[in-house]
């Protein structure tokens, strides 16, 4: 059911994305705040189907350029290129994530003043007008794939309850639950298993590989125990510049790479 | 389920007070359900959406000068309204004209508000300017309007307002019987607008503003402008505000710009506080009680009466942050303030070093 769920009507809206193999071209990209220059000049891609980690210590920009990503930063130069056709630093915030950019925050940030299970709803609504919130109900199919993702995350028992009362774990997934139910193609992550246990954390990598099948992720990350079973590849950032890129295998083994933050530990005890 | 035993028991006996209680209070009850109606909409954008918009008194009085302008012109019967005579107007002035016609006026007093709101509901939500900075602006609207109205007397009748009304479509306004319709006429809108609100606030739309109040940058990532939102919730309580405030100035036969300023929309708040935000029952108790008890106490105490309503409103803030309709939850929330505090004493005794640090307090 899971995969009819999620590849029936998404792929009909998407249709012409299932060719688009590059998903996320990031040209020469800088960012400023004042005079202080958080992003020199990066270039990356991300390919559909990917899980791309940004490493690297505090301060290096990992979180600036997610933020540009999803519209909430401005850029100073350069473009991002989703789906090779929309330069998503022209957007507004809610059309990227109409387009199926989906971000999840580092604290988790989900709406304590309604349940559960209306969280969710509104996560999976497509169509975002007054009219059709005010007087249509979610189509059978979705709440089909709506529920599926409850189980999916676990909180299907919940979900009538208030998201107050939820584990600092089961937020976060809730948060996750909410961007795989908007189905998205390309989904931004930041630290998403910063204080969780080594098991919630490894529930976590699961649910990161299952929701692959569907879209790209891109995940800032100091875990590197996570980032090494989970990534396709990595991006190394140290001071708004890349680094090194490649799999987790090539760029351990890089001396850069080590001197300014593997050989540290990572920043959370790998 | 309480609540909504409640807001039935409310309903009730608004219906049938006019069974046991003087035409005298039955008018006072008609202006207080008006209140009530207004306090519903100010509800809808502060207590679900989370904006605190202190203007309100702009949009009751827009709706109530759009009924008033109809029922000037109604009692004048063809002529010149007398305050325009007064103040040398030769010609009725071209925008009262269609206020002679009553399904006109009726429309106006819902789309004048709404179109003002969603103009300024429009330039500062998409600007984001939000929290204290729309307050203040809000307010800085009920003062210019109330300020256009004392200045353009000839049209407006200044700081008297509108007044002298006879008759609304051709019913002698002083009859009892055209006044208990009109009692009858303001309860079934007070019904109509809050089902019409419960059925906003059980949709999508109504989890929409609540997650706007919650977090509204989580909404804009999750695909909703809340821009959008945030208008729409802004006409729609300007238009339930001009609504009471039609049927209040038919109900009380005055308007003036005193009813309209800084001081009525703080009012509203308070019932709003009063009763209980972010529940459509509890503004409507809010209205209700606190107009009544300003009646009791000012009928009583005509000196010191509005200490009454000071003290009441600083009680509920201090001790009932919810309101008057979380009175129930207060004896649980005793219990478990109190039940803590118990707990606190003990591990304070069993802590080592206690004593010490009681002794170091005293010294202190």
């Amino acid at each position: 059911m899971s995969e009819n769920c999620v590849n029936g009507t998404f792929r009909e809206q998407h249709a012409d994305a299932e060719k688009v193999d590059t998903i996320l071209q990031i040209e020469d990209v800088s960012i400023k705040f004042g005079d202080f220059n958080a992003i020199k000049h990066v270039t990356t891609s991300v390919e559909d189907h990917e899980v791309r980690f940004f490493i690297g210590p505090n301060g290096a920009g990992k979180t600036t350029i997610l933020d540009a990503i999803c519209g909430k930063n401005k850029i100073s130069g350069g473009k991002i290129i989703y789906q090779q056709e929309y330069d998503v630093t022209k957007l507004k915030e809610h059309v990227i994530a109409e387009i199926g950019i989906g971000r999840k925050f580092q604290a988790p940030s989900v709406f304590n003043g309604i349940t559960i299970d209306e969280n969710m709803e509104l996560a999976t609504a497509r169509k975002h007008t007054l009219y059709s919130t005010t007087f249509h109900k979610l189509s059978k199919e979705k709440r089909d794939y709506m529920n599926y993702v409850l189980e999916f995350i676990g909180l299907q028992d919940k979900r009538f309850q208030y998201p107050t009362r939820l584990s600092h774990g089961e937020k976060q997934w809730l948060e996750i639950g909410m961007i795989m139910a908007a189905r998205p193609r390309l989904i931004l992550l930041d630290e998403p298993v910063a204080g969780m246990g080594r098991r919630e954390t490894e529930k976590t990598a699961d649910l990161l590989q299952a929701m692959k099948r569907n879209c790209a992720i891109v995940v800032v990350e100091h875990d590197m125990q996570f980032a090494k079973d989970v990534s396709d590849s990595v991006t190394v950032f140290h001071e708004g510049m890349i680094l090194d890129e490649g799999t987790m295998d090539s760029v351990q083994h890089n001396q850069e790479v080590i001197d300014v933050y593997l050989g540290r530990g990572g920043e959370k005890g790998a | 389920m309480k609540k909504k035993v409640l807001v039935i028991l409310i309903f009730l006996f608004l219906a049938t007070a006019p069974l046991y209680m003087s035409m005298f209070r039955i008018s006072l009850l008609g202006k207080y359900i008006c209140y009530a109606i207004v306090a519903i909409g100010l509800d809808v954008i502060w207590g679900y959406t989370g904006i605190l918009s202190l203007g309100h008194g702009v949009y009751f009085g827009l709706g109530a000068y759009c009924m008033a302008m109809y029922l000037k012109l109604e009692a004048s019967q063809g002529a010149m309204p007398d305050f325009m005579v007064w103040s040398g107007l030769a010609e009725l002035p071209w925008f009262w004209k269609p206020f002679a016609n009553p399904v006109f006026a009726i429309g106006m007093v819902i789309l004048v508000p709404m179109a003002v709101a969603v103009v300024i509901g429009y330039l500062t939500f998409l600007n984001r300017i939000k929290g204290v900075y729309f307050s203040i602006l809000s307010q800085a609207l009920a003062m210019i309007l109330s300020v256009l109205l004392i200045g353009s007397q000839g049209y407006t009748g200044g700081s008297n307002g509108l007044t002298n009304f006879t008759a609304v479509f051709g019913n002698s306004l002083s009859s009892p019987m055209t006044k208990l319709v009109l009692f009858y006429v303001s309860l079934a809108v007070l019904i109509l607008i809050y089902l019409a609100c419960q059925f906003i606030m059980k949709q999508r739309t109504g989890k929409i503003l609540v997650a706007i109040r919650d977090g509204e940058n989580r909404v804009r990532f999750t695909g909703y402008n809340p821009a959008k939102y945030k208008v729409f919730v802004y006409a729609l309580s300007a238009a339930i505000a001009g609504i009471a405030g039609a049927l209040y100035v038919t109900q009380v036969g005055i308007i003036s710009p005193g009813e309209v300023g800084i001081n009525p929309s703080v009012t509203m708040i308070i019932w709003v506080a009063v009763g209980g935000k972010g529940t459509l029952v509890g503004p409507i108790l809010g209205a209700l009680l606190v107009n009544a008890m300003k009646t009791i106490a000012s009928e009583n105490f005509p000196e010191i009466w509005s200490y009454f309503i000071g003290i009441l409103f600083v009680v509920v803030i201090l001790w009932l942050p919810g309101g008057l309709i979380s009175l129930n939850e207060l004896p649980a929330k005793w219990k478990k303030k109190f039940g803590k505090q118990e707990a606190e004493e003990e591990f304070e005794e069993v802590m080592p070093g206690a004593e010490e640090v009681q002794i170091c307090r005293k010294i202190v």
